[in-house]
C-alpha cells in the first residue's frame, strides 16, 4: 500500500496514497459547509508529538470557497513544499468542542528518512521507548534536502 | 474501476444525441433573474440585451459539453463602463445570480473592492492584502470599482502593479474559481486598457451602461418611491418632473443615486413636517406615505 513505507502517518487520510488536488478540495468544501475556521501550516520537524507547526497565513474564518484555501496551499507549497511537511487544519469553534477537527497532510518533503526508535533502559530491566526523527539531527532549513 | 471494455475506447464515447435547452433554461432559473432584473431596472436596454446573450452563450456552452464538444472553458471577466449611478453595481449583482445558476460560479457573491482595500501601505503589505481579498471573492464575483487608480503610471514605485499583477495571475489561472468585473467611467477605463494590455486581453466582456434620459430618471425615481411604500401627490410628481432636469445640469449629478438622494431627502422634509405639525396625536397612514410637492420644493437646486 505504501510507495515510501517511511512516509510521516499523522491526522486524517496519512495511510493513504497522497490526496489528489480534488479530493483535498472536497476536504476544504467539508469543513467550510461545518462553519470550520481552515487554516494551512507548515513544518520541518514532523514528530507526531510536535503540534506546533508554523502558521503559513491567518486562519481563514469568513472563507466561502475550497479554491481560496487552495490559493494558500499552493502558495506555501512553493515558498516551503520542497522540503516541508504541509498540513490544512479546520479548527471547530461550536461551545464545548473548540478544538481543532480535521487535520491532513496535503505536502511532504520529497524524501523522508522517518523515525528512529530508540531505547532507554531504565530500573529493573524496564525499557522505555521513545521516536526521533533523523531530519531533526539537522537544524532547521537543512532538513530534507 | 475503470472501465476497460474494448467498445468504449476513447472518442467513442457515448454522448446523447440531444440536449433540451429548454428545460435546462427552465431548471436555471435564469428567466426568473432576467425578469426581475426586467423589473427592477428602468431601461438599459443595451445592458440586459447583453446578458440575455451572455446567458444564452453559457446556456449553449453547456449543451456543447453534454456532447463531448470541446469548448474551452469560457472566459467571464467583464468591464461595466459608465458614468457614477447608472446601474453597474447593481447589474453585477444580478449577473453573480446568473452566473451561479447557469453553475458558473459556485457561491455567487459578490465582493465590491476599491483601491484601497487592495493595494497596501509599505514594502510586502500588497500582496497579502490583494490575497485577502481574492480569497473572499473566491467563488464568487469580484467588483473592482474605478479599477484604473489601480494603476498609477506617474509613479513607477506605486504599488498598485503588484496588485494587477496578482489579479492578472488569478483572472488567467483561476477563471472557474473567480469572475472580475472592472467598473469605471468609459474614458479612463479606455485610458487604463491601454497602458494594461493584460487587462484587455482576459476580458471577454465589455459592457457600456448609459445615462439615463429625464423619462426614465422620472421612472426610476417612481420606482423607488413605490418599493418604499410612500406615495407622489400629482403637485409632488410635477415638482420632480421639473427637478430632473434642473438637477442634471448641476455638478456632481450621478444619474439614479441622484434620483435615490432627492427623494432620502424628501423623506427627511416629510418626516420634519410631520414632527412640526400642531396636531400630532392622529397620524394617517396616507399622512405617513405621502410626499407633498412642498418636501421637494426646498431642495435647493430650486434656489438657484
Ligand atoms: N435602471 C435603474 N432602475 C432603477 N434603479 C436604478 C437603476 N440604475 C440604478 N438604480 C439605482 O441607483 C442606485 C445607484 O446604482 P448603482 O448600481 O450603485 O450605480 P453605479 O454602480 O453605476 O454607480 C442604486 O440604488 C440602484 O438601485
Ligand atoms: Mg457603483
Amino acid at each position: 500500500m505504501h510507495e515510501n513505507p517511511r512516509n510521516m502517518t499523522q491526522g486524517q487520510f496519512s495511510f493513504l496514497p497522497p490526496l489528489t488536488d480534488d479530493q483535498i478540495k472536497a476536504q476544504i468544501a467539508y469543513a467550510i459547509k461545518q462553519g470550520f475556521a481552515v487554516s494551512v501550516e507548515f513544518t520541518d520537524d514532523p514528530h507526531p508529538r510536535n503540534t506546533y507547526w508554523e502558521m503559513w497565513c491567518q486562519p481563514m474564518f469568513d472563507t466561502k470557497d475550497p479554491a481560496a484555501v487552495m490559493l494558500e496551499v499552493n502558495e506555501c507549497r512553493k515558498t516551503w513544499g520542497a522540503n516541508h511537511y504541509i498540513k490544512v487544519q479546520a479548527f471547530d469553534n461550536a461551545r464545548w468542542r473548540e478544538s481543532v477537527a480535521m487535520s491532513f497532510i496535503v505536502n511532504r518533503p520529497k524524501y523522508e528518512p522517518g523515525l528512529a526508535l530508540a531505547r532507554q533502559e531504565g530500573p529493573g530491566r524496564s525499557i522505555h521507548y521513545t521516536v526521533h526523527s533523523y531530519a531533526t539531527d539537522k537544524p532547521r532549513g537543512e532538513r530534507y534536502k | 474501476m475503470t472501465d476497460q471494455s474494448p467498445e468504449k475506447s476513447e472518442g467513442a464515447q457515448a454522448f446523447p444525441d440531444s440536449f433540451d435547452l429548454e428545460g435546462e433554461f427552465a431548471r436555471s432559473n435564469v428567466q426568473a433573474v432576467l425578469e426581475k432584473l426586467d423589473r427592477e431596472l428602468v431601461g438599459l436596454a443595451p445592458v440586459k440585451q447583453r446578458i440575455r446573450e451572455i446567458a444564452a452563450l453559457l446556456l449553449v456552452d453547456k449543451a456543447r459539453r453534454s456532447m463531448g464538444l470541446e469548448t474551452g472553458a469560457p472566459t467571464l471577466h467583464m468591464s461595466f463602463t459608465g458614468n457614477p449611478g447608472t446601474g453597474k453595481t447593481t447589474v453585477a449583482l444580478r449577473m453573480a445570480e446568473i452566473l451561479k445558476n447557469l453553475g458558473y460560479v459556485r457561491q455567487g457573491h459578490l465582493i465590491s473592492v476599491t483601491r484601497d482595500d487592495l493595494v497596501g501601505q509599505y514594502i510586502g503589505h500588497t500582496a497579502p492584502k490583494t490575497r485577502e481579498v481574492i480569497k473572499k471573492a473566491m467563488g464568487g464575483v469580484l467588483f473592482i470599482d474605478e479599477a484604473y487608480y489601480l494603476y498609477k503610471p506617474e509613479n513607477e514605485r506605486d504599488y498598485g502593479a503588484e496588485a494587477i499583477e496578482i489579479l492578472l495571475q488569478v483572472m488567467e489561472n483561476q477563471r472557474d474559481d473567480l469572475v472580475v468585473i472592472l467598473a469605471g467611467y468609459a474614458n479612463r477605463m479606455e485610458v487604463f486598457f491601454q497602458s494594461n494590455p493584460g487587462f484587455r486581453s482576459r476580458i471577454a466582456h465589455h459592457i457600456d451602461f448609459p445615462d439615463y434620459s429625464e423619462k426614465e430618471l422620472m421612472s426610476i425615481a417612481q420606482l423607488m418611491v413605490d418599493a418604499q411604500h410612500y406615495v407622489l401627490t400629482p403637485e409632488a410628481q410635477k415638482v420632480l418632473r421639473d427637478y430632473i432636469p434642473r438637477r442634471m445640469k448641476m455638478p456632481h449629478f450621478a444619474n439614479a443615486r441622484s434620483m435615490r438622494n432627492a427623494l432620502d431627502r424628501a423623506k427627511l422634509r416629510q418626516a420634519n413636517r410631520l414632527f412640526g405639525r400642531k396636531d400630532r396625536t392622529n397620524l394617517t397612514r396616507h399622512d405617513l406615505t405621502t410626499i407633498e410637492a412642498e418636501d421637494l420644493l426646498q431642495s435647493r437646486v430650486f434656489q438657484v
